[in-house]
């Protein structure tokens, strides 16, 4: 069973996105989707600095079975990437919620409006399961 | 490791095969005094004896076809009849000069003008090109030719490949090498390309579709004729990807389904030698429009002596893809093999493929396996998925193929395609007995039976392997394959 912790923001491509209080947003992607990609070897992150449209591909996450592109769930500027990442990938399988986060954002104002909520998400994974 | 030293380690200074060893050498005629090595080459010194050993141990470390059941799925590991192999390597072949003239190789030239003209006629195309050496070079080539043919016609707006979700990854990295953007259509639940959207995403931005029929999901694209139609009037041209051809061969053919060029890796359906990393042959094949790209050099026909098409005879062409004209060793396989079988035989090849498959495919479904398309006949492999298995015991479908090489079976394809969790994609081939896929079905029970009671020891195996569970992680991260004896420098120095 994946864990789908209630206070983040999902997308239906397995993204989670942590509003922070300054207003910037954190991103990673959810239990569910490091569970189906299986032990990651390779995450490869944006620029800081980079200002990403919604639904461009930002980041890569390679596995042992895959690789798959994370979109940015939102419209916004890169400001920071987990560059622990390059040398321990693995952390998003450990910790996809917290040490595994991929990159944070600055969003642009009102993007945050048509992302999923943790019972909706839950609902997607139920689905696919 | 494998508890085989490297040849290397067998080495010990001043040992000789003396039978093997090279006799007096002329002195180097024309090279600058400086480039010449003073210290002889740091190869192994071994006996004959030890290296014969050697190898042999080696080969028995291994999972191969002349051993072992290779359901690899997508990889069509069928037997290479020896047959082939001697009559390739026949000294009038193997010794030939590859700038020799044309005029003193009508032989092998001959050969291969027919197995241009075989390769025509199992795919229904107007013209073959050979030199591709593998199949990312034919599906490269193939899409090469598209984006000429659009260029000379001065359409230059079609920056898009079409490739269907279920595709080989392949496809995309081909599209993207060749310049394109990739736009991905679904299939829908029954395995079929989903039309709507395949009719939403074509338009004068595209310059084709990539599709493999079957395709990935080891069913038939039954609305073909339909995806045909719809890419071509929106002014595409349609790329058959020959990975699957073995389940058709004979049957069906690429041009009647509307395609405009097909590569066929000759290593899979034409039975010649893979799964080392090469040499491999991925031929090209295309209909009118495409036929001035194909790349050269070509056997022609003039006055009947059999001569090389170069650049020269066909302007129009992408280039040469090799430096001479392809892997011909292989291409001479293939068409022996081709030979043997004639064209009935193409058809008995299809047909015991396809049977094998829906075969084994039932026996597992009778034995309670989940197969992914249950409402479709199989082509020549086909998915079964342990999605419940995995959620009720743990044992993954990676547990499943793991435990099978400690029961005599190399592993099927696991996690492809995506599209389908905890999969296992089937390819039994033509050439394996009922008496075979009858095992192979127990020893998968008997694994199912085993994750029921005891799921560890699943998870444990292999257990009679050289080596054991591999750290896929470091495999990928921290590939070591450089042996640094003999005071060569380390890694990165």
């Amino acid at each position: 069973m994946s864990a789908v912790p209630g206070d983040l923001k999902y997308t239906k491509d397995h993204e989670w996105i942590r509003i922070e209080s300054d207003g910037a947003i954190a991103i990673g992607i959810t239990d569910h989707a490091q569970h189906q990609l299986g032990e990651l070897v390779f995450v490869e992150l944006p620029e800081p600095g980079r200002s990403l449209r919604e639904g461009e591909p930002c980041a890569v996450v390679e596995s042992v079975k895959a690789a798959s592109d994370v979109y940015a769930p939102v419209a916004g500027t890169v400001i920071a990437v987990n560059t622990a990442l390059a040398g321990e990938p693995n952390l998003v399988n450990a910790s996809p919620y917290d040490t595994g986060w991929l990159l944070r954002l600055q969003p642009q104002p009102g993007a945050l409006a048509g992302l999923l909520d943790a019972s909706a998400y839950q609902q997607l994974v139920d689905a696919a399961d | 490791m494998s508890g085989e030293p490297l040849i290397f380690e067998h080495s010990r200074p001043g040992r000789r095969a003396p039978s093997h060893a090279p006799g007096a050498c002329a002195d180097p005629v024309g090279l600058p005094a400086g480039l010449l090595r003073t210290t002889p080459p740091l190869l192994p010194e071994v006996t004959e004896l030890q290296a014969v050993r050697h190898y042999t141990r080696l080969s028995q470390l291994n999972f191969s076809i002349d051993t072992h059941f290779y359901p690899l799925g997508s990889c069509t590991m069928k037997y290479n009849p020896r047959a082939a192999n001697s009559l390739a390597m026949l000294p009038g072949f193997l010794a030939r000069h590859p700038l020799a003239p044309a005029g003193n190789g009508q032989g092998v030239l001959a050969c291969l003008y027919e197995l241009q003209e075989m390769l025509k006629a199992v795919t229904g195309m107007q013209g073959v090109s050979l030199t591709p050496m593998a199949g990312a070079q034919g599906e490269f080539a193939g899409v090469a030719m598209i984006r000429a043919y659009h260029a000379e016609r001065g359409d230059l707006a079609r920056r898009v490949i079409i490739v269907p979700d279920a595709a080989h990854g392949t496809n995309p990295a081909t599209a993207t090498m060749c310049g394109f953007e990739v736009r991905e259509v679904p299939t829908d639940p029954q395995g079929d390309i989903d039309l709507e959207a395949l009719r939403q995403a074509v338009g004068p931005d595209v310059a084709g579709i990539m599709l493999t029929n079957p395709s990935t999901l080891g069913v038939f694209e039954r609305r073909i004729t339909e995806v045909a139609a719809i890419v071509h009037a929106a002014g595409g041209l349609l790329y058959y990807d020959g990975a699957n051809l073995n389940a058709i061969l004979g049957r069906a053919l690429p041009a009647t389904m509307g395609f405009d060029v097909v590569h066929i890796n000759l290593h899979k359906t034409f039975s010649t030698p893979h799964g080392g990393g090469g040499p491999g042959a991925g031929i090209v094949a295309v209909g009118e429009r495409l036929e001035p790209y194909l790349p050269v050099p070509i056997v022609g026909e003039r006055a009947g002596r059999f001569v090389w098409l170069t650049g020269q005879d066909r302007p129009r062409s992408i280039g040469r893809l090799s430096a001479f004209m392809g892997n011909t060793g292989i291409l001479l396989r293939a068409y022996v093999y081709m030979r043997m079988l004639g064209a009935e035989g193409m058809r008995r090849v299809s047909g015991y493929a396809a049977l094998n498959a829906n075969y084994l495919m039932a026996k597992l479904g009778q034995a309670g396996f989940e197969v992914a398309y249950p409402q479709r006949r199989a082509s020549h492999e086909f998915i079964v998925s342990l999605k419940g298995i995995a959620r009720d015991t743990g044992v993954t479908a990676m547990d499943f193929a793991k435990a099978l090489l400690d029961r005599g079976f190399h592993a099927p394809t696991t996690y492809f395609p995506l599209l389908v969790p905890e999969c296992l994609l089937i390819e039994p081939t033509e050439t394996e007995s009922r008496e075979v896929l009858d095992a192979f079905v127990a020893a998968l029970v008997a694994i199912r039976d085993q994750a029921r009671s005891d799921a560890a020891a699943v998870k444990a195996a292999p257990l009679t392997t050289p080596v054991r569970r591999l750290d896929d992680v470091r495999a990928a991260r921290d590939l070591d394959l450089a042996w640094r004896g003999h005071g060569m420098p380390a890694n990165g120095a």
